[in-house]
């Protein structure tokens, strides 16, 4: 175990906080810089959009982990990112103009979404951002001068300084990983300072907020332009990524992927945004196999067993029809989502700060370390 | 013009009037304490100070200018400070963060330079600490900068919520039931303290409080309330000879 001797305060500001995280991270910059040498074209695709998932993440992650304000119309800000993008390109606009653009443009609209967020909470909160990427939904559907409506829209090849970068390159990949580091700094940095307290004290206690000088209607309006105008980012290289566009892409479902991205990487750091996002990201293919290979598996084991070829044949029809049955993804996301907020609420990384710590303290960890205390003396109200 | 005066206050819920055209005022460096049965507006008149409540009629002054309009998140920077009778702390933050919220209201840093952490930012992050580190190590909080606060112990709880107070570096500081839930000798603790916060730290201490040995042993004046109405007001042991005042308390 590590003991940290404090003599300054430039200790506790650091986001590294010691030299071992300098070597970790280090090695795991320079994996994932190695990574497009080594990997297949698949893997480094399915790289790619955990980078734009977790991009996400850290967008939700901020505004839903730190300040409290849940949301579901992440996928209505993505759809805002690409659709800007494909429209500002098919007008001759470099990528390095409409990048930051379609960021501001997205922040701009966050932020009118975030008026409301004013006098709602909790669950009325959640049912306006619905309604928010409904509305988004349809306009693109209905605005076919700028958006080709529900035949979708083409997105050409992004040009870098006239440098084209294929969807699938390898400088595509490196571009991603460069916005989810840059994005992931930011956040950093943002929670560190007085803004992210700020977003921190109307997550835990409104009143005491507004008590101690926050200005409340300013700080969620703030919370939900940076979140929309990251998800803007991320919306750019998904359409980018994505090569085509249409309004069916950007659905409820989606945006209840984001969400699970934090449930299950654990809304309380960057960290959890990222491992939230590979899991989403792997679990889809995993599935696929699963639906694929768990008939034919049980069949042949049920033959095996001394069942008859047909009554087999049978199971292995009647499994895969199962499998393939419409609503089955949502509701192991549902399932999944479920588990989590009951045996797991701090997600992934909290798991992962859970077994760090084992080690640590190894052979004394206890395991009512993390044994969540019943308090009482909450007030409701001044809400 | 007096450091910080009520004037005629009145809140009425409804058909409910829980505050009913109280009068009084503070004088600088002075503990004044507000008693009085459950349910007599003692905490409604504290919210109507921190402007989270609207009077219905009357006036708020602090340092010859009127408050009553001020929106509630500038009460902080105009230098009053409060604390919550049921402890209204950041749960799942450290302690530490805690009290540098409370250091908000001197915040001076924009948006665009907390996200970039400019060096201006890491130059006032310093500054807010040092300050928090001063207010930890006047009321003894050492030992908990980094604990996160739901785990910690009430009485340990309710100091903090006084720290984070004291952080905004308050002219006028409000307490609210300082020392409810707490025992003898945390309660002990908290009268030093409290007399510390007004003659070390020249801050004047307006208190709402059951406990009348506490009220005893630290304030100057007292106002007493009971159904939203004034009582009597003067020094504690002329208040707790009124009549009407052991009235309200004994029911005679």
């Amino acid at each position: 175990m590590r003991f940290i001797f404090k003599t300054d305060y430039d200790q506790d500001i650091r986001i590294l906080k010691h030299s071992g995280y300098w070597w970790s991270y280090g090695i795991l910059l320079a994996v994932m810089v190695a990574t497009p040498y080594v990997l297949g074209s698949y893997m480094q695709s399915q790289l790619v959009f955990v980078f734009i998932y977790a991009i996400v993440g850290v967008a939700l992650m901020i505004l839903t982990g730190f300040t409290g304000q849940a949301s579901l119309g992440h996928a209505a800000f993505l759809a805002i990112g690409a659709y800007t993008a494909g429209f500002m390109q098919s007008l001759g606009v470099p990528f390095i103009v409409y990048f930051p653009l379609a960021a501001v443009l997205t922040g701009v609209v966050g932020a009118l979404v975030g008026f409301p967020a004013l006098r709602l909470h909790g669950i009325y909160l959640v049912i306006a951002t619905i309604a928010f990427a409904f509305i988004v939904e349809e306009v693109l559907a209905r605005w076919e001068s700028v958006t080709h409506g529900n035949e979708g829209m083409r997105v050409r090849t992004l040009d870098l300084f006239d440098i084209p970068i294929p969807r699938d390159s390898d400088a595509f990949y490196f571009l991603c990983l460069l916005v989810l580091v840059g994005v992931s700094v930011l956040a950093l940095n943002l929670l560190r300072s007085p803004t992210g307290r700020a977003f921190i004290a109307i997550r835990d206690s409104e009143t005491a907020g507004k008590s101690m000088g926050i200005d409340l209607a300013a700080y969620k309006v703030k919370s939900f332009a940076i979140s929309a105008a990251i998800t803007g980012m991320a919306g750019v290289l998904f359409a980018h990524k994505m090569t085509f566009i249409s309004p069916e892409m950007f659905t409820l479902l989606l945006s209840i992927e984001f969400i699970m991205v934090i449930i299950i990487g654990g809304a309380f750091g960057v960290h959890g945004a990222i491992f939230g996002a590979i899991f989403i990201v792997m679990v889809d293919p995993f599935l696929t196999a699963l639906k694929d290979d768990v008939p034919v598996l049980v069949s042949s084991i049920a033959s095996s067993l001394g069942m008859a070829k047909e009554t087999a044949t049978d199971l292995r029809d009647d499994l895969s029809r199962i499998g393939s049955a419409a609503g089955l993804k949502g509701a192991i996301y549902g399932l999944i989502i479920m588990m989590f907020i009951l045996f797991e609420p701090y997600g992934l990384y909290g798991r992962w700060l859970k077994v760090k710590l084992f080690f640590q303290l190894f052979p004394l960890y206890k395991r009512a370390t993390f044994k969540r205390q019943k308090t009482y003396v909450k007030s409701e109200r001044n809400r | 013009m007096s450091f910080f005066t009520v004037d005629g206050i009145s809140l009425q819920f409804g058909g409910l009037k829980a505050v009913d055209d109280v009068s009084f005022s503070v004088s600088k460096g002075e503990i004044f304490t507000i008693i009085g049965p459950n349910g007599a507006g003692k905490t409604s008149i504290f919210n109507l100070i921190s402007r989270l409540y609207n009077p219905t009629s009357g006036r708020l002054s602090f340092e010859d200018s009127d408050i009553t309009e001020v929106p509630p998140h500038q009460i902080a920077k105009l230098g009053i400070a409060r604390t919550f009778q049921n402890i209204e702390l950041f749960e799942n933050a450290s302690m530490l963060a805690n009290l540098l919220v409370g250091r908000h209201c001197h915040a001076t840093t924009a948006l665009w330079q907390d996200m970039l952490f400019m060096p201006s930012v890491r130059r006032a992050e310093k500054a807010h600490r040092r300050k928090v580190e001063e207010v930890i190590e006047f009321l003894d909080l050492q030992a908990y900068r980094d604990k996160i606060i739901a785990g910690l112990p009430y009485g340990v709880r309710k100091v903090i919520e006084v720290a984070r107070a004291l952080c905004s570096e308050p002219k006028l500081i409000l307490l609210d039931e300082p020392s409810s839930g707490l025992n003898v000798e945390e309660t002990d603790d908290m009268s030093f303290w409290i007399r510390d916060i007004r003659s070390e730290l020249g801050i004047t201490v307006l208190m709402v409080e059951h406990d009348m040995s506490l009220v005893n042993r630290v304030s100057d004046r007292v106002l007493a309330l009971n159904y939203g109405k004034v009582l009597a007001s003067g020094t504690p042991s002329e208040v707790q000879a009124h009549p009407d005042v052991i009235a309200a308390y004994l029911g005679a």
